[in-house]
């Protein structure tokens, strides 16, 4: 009877063995506790590691990028500033050359004038110097060729002639020995 | 059964309960106490495989490992039971894996017996899933608040009550371990059951049996066998799943903040 009892009650595929609960109960509970002590602490380790390098490395890659910005604003003021100091300085050269030209060119045209000035009075002192020593000569030489003239007899024509090329003859004589000025006085 | 026997060869006995019954290997100790035992071990020895040497770039292995916790802690733990999934994880996760292996063996080959077409362990690990809500929503809401969120939906009219709220309880308090358990032992028993059929029918058919259409029908029962280990497999997956993914949404459920 008890066999039979036993057997009906094996057959139940529902009835469970108490062995396997005991063992699998076990069995799981320890798998479970050194799974949560040794090995998935490792994971959680890992993942928040990755997390933390992906997440950390996401954001020094904006700070670093945000520096870039700064500095780039900062780089593109100073050229500004500095293509306005260039121009300025071009300007400033160019403004100083125009006016150093100008000057230059006062210069020069006040020298110009200058040197054609002492030209002017230097030839004007000359014909002075030259109309003074005519005045002076030809004073003398008509005292001379009124001398002759008188000296001479004035009875021919031809005498008088001769008398007075003679006489222009000597002036010129006299004009190309001395080689200045003269002699132009002397044709005058 | 045994009536049929009057021709020369014997009738076909299909495979029934009897073949559940495993003789003892020695002692006490039969074949789901020694796979339980070995689940246990192997789980253990691949998980610490995989983290032998922990990296942030992951080794194949260390990826396997990752991906199985992985899976457990993004798609199963996070999504049901929310904020405070984390505390959960291993502990859904090691019961995963122990249902998933001792599933396996039903078609892996030379072991070829799911662990839990025996009820006993899957009424034990129902059993401890429905110590652990029970407790958590108790601790979480005291008895009383607890008890209203297990059986007290809001919005809803008195005379709906009077029969809502004993099902509720029904449901909620006494079934869900009865359900979760039978489940995974149905599955389990009826997959094996039905590998058995095809496997023990054709090896009768080939062997046994005189009429020589069966001998040549035989090759279909055992490419039938093939086709259902491949849905046994499946079937196998996806009740470890089940039984975590529920577990998971216990544990959500008393958990979750009233208002």
């Amino acid at each position: 009877m008890t066999t039979t009892l036993l057997a009906a009650e094996e057959l139940n595929p529902l009835a469970p063995h108490p062995i396997e609960i005991i063992v699998g109960l076990i069995a799981f509970l320890l798998l479970f506790w050194l799974l949560k002590r040794t090995v998935f602490p490792q994971f959680e380790k890992v993942y928040a590691e990755r997390v933390d390098k992906i997440e950390g490395g996401i954001k020094r890659a904006e700070e670093a990028q945000e520096e870039a910005y700064v500095l780039r604003q900062q780089y593109e003021d100073q050229l500004a500033g500095l293509r306005a100091e260039a121009a300025r300085i071009r300007d400033d050269a160019r403004a100083e050359g125009q006016q150093i030209k100008a000057e230059l060119r006062a210069q020069a045209e006040e020298e110009a004038e200058r040197i054609r000035q002492r030209g002017h009075e230097q030839i004007a002192a000359a014909r002075e110097q030259v109309a003074r020593q005519l005045r002076a000569e030809i004073g003398g030489i008509s005292v001379q060729l009124a001398e002759r003239l008188v000296g001479r007899e004035l009875s021919a024509e031809t005498r008088r002639t001769e008398t007075i090329d003679a006489f222009l003859a000597e002036l010129d004589e006299l004009a190309e020995r001395r080689e200045t000025a003269p002699a132009a006085g002397g044709a005058s | 059964m045994t009536t049929m026997a009057t021709a020369p060869a014997p009738g076909f006995e299909p495979p029934g309960v009897a073949d559940f019954n495993l003789p003892p290997v020695f002692g006490e100790i039969t074949k789901p106490v020694l796979l339980l035992v070995f689940s246990a071990i192997i789980i253990f020895a691949a998980f610490r495989f995989t983290v032998r040497k922990p990296a942030l770039v992951p080794s194949k292995s260390q990826f396997l490992g990752e991906s199985f916790h992985g899976i457990v802690r993004n798609s199963i733990a996070r999504d049901m039971i929310g904020a405070e999934y984390l505390k959960f994880v291993p502990f859904l996760t090691a019961l995963f894996a122990f249902l998933l292996v001792n599933n396996l063996f039903g078609i892996i080959p030379l072991i070829q017996f799911p662990t839990f077409s025996h009820p006993g362990v899957p009424y034990a690990l129902a059993g401890l899933v429905w110590l652990l809500y029970n407790y958590l929503g108790i601790k979480r809401h005291g008895f009383a608040g607890y008890m209203r969120i297990s059986t007290w939906p809001p919005d809803v009219p008195w005379w709906v009550r009077i029969i809502l709220t004993p099902i509720e309880f029904i449901s909620n308090i006494l079934l869900r371990p009865v359900t979760l358990s039978l489940r995974l032992f149905g599955n389990m028993f009826a997959g094996h059951l039905l590998l058995l059929l095809f496997i023990l029918g054709g090896q009768y058919m080939l062997f046994t049996a005189d009429s020589i259409t069966l001998k040549v029908m035989a090759p279909f029962a055992f490419a039938m066998g093939i086709v259902f280990t491949f849905f046994e497999a499946f079937v196998q997956v996806v009740q470890a799943y089940i039984f975590v993914m529920l577990t998971a949404s216990y544990i959500g459920t008393s958990l979750v903040d009233h208002h």
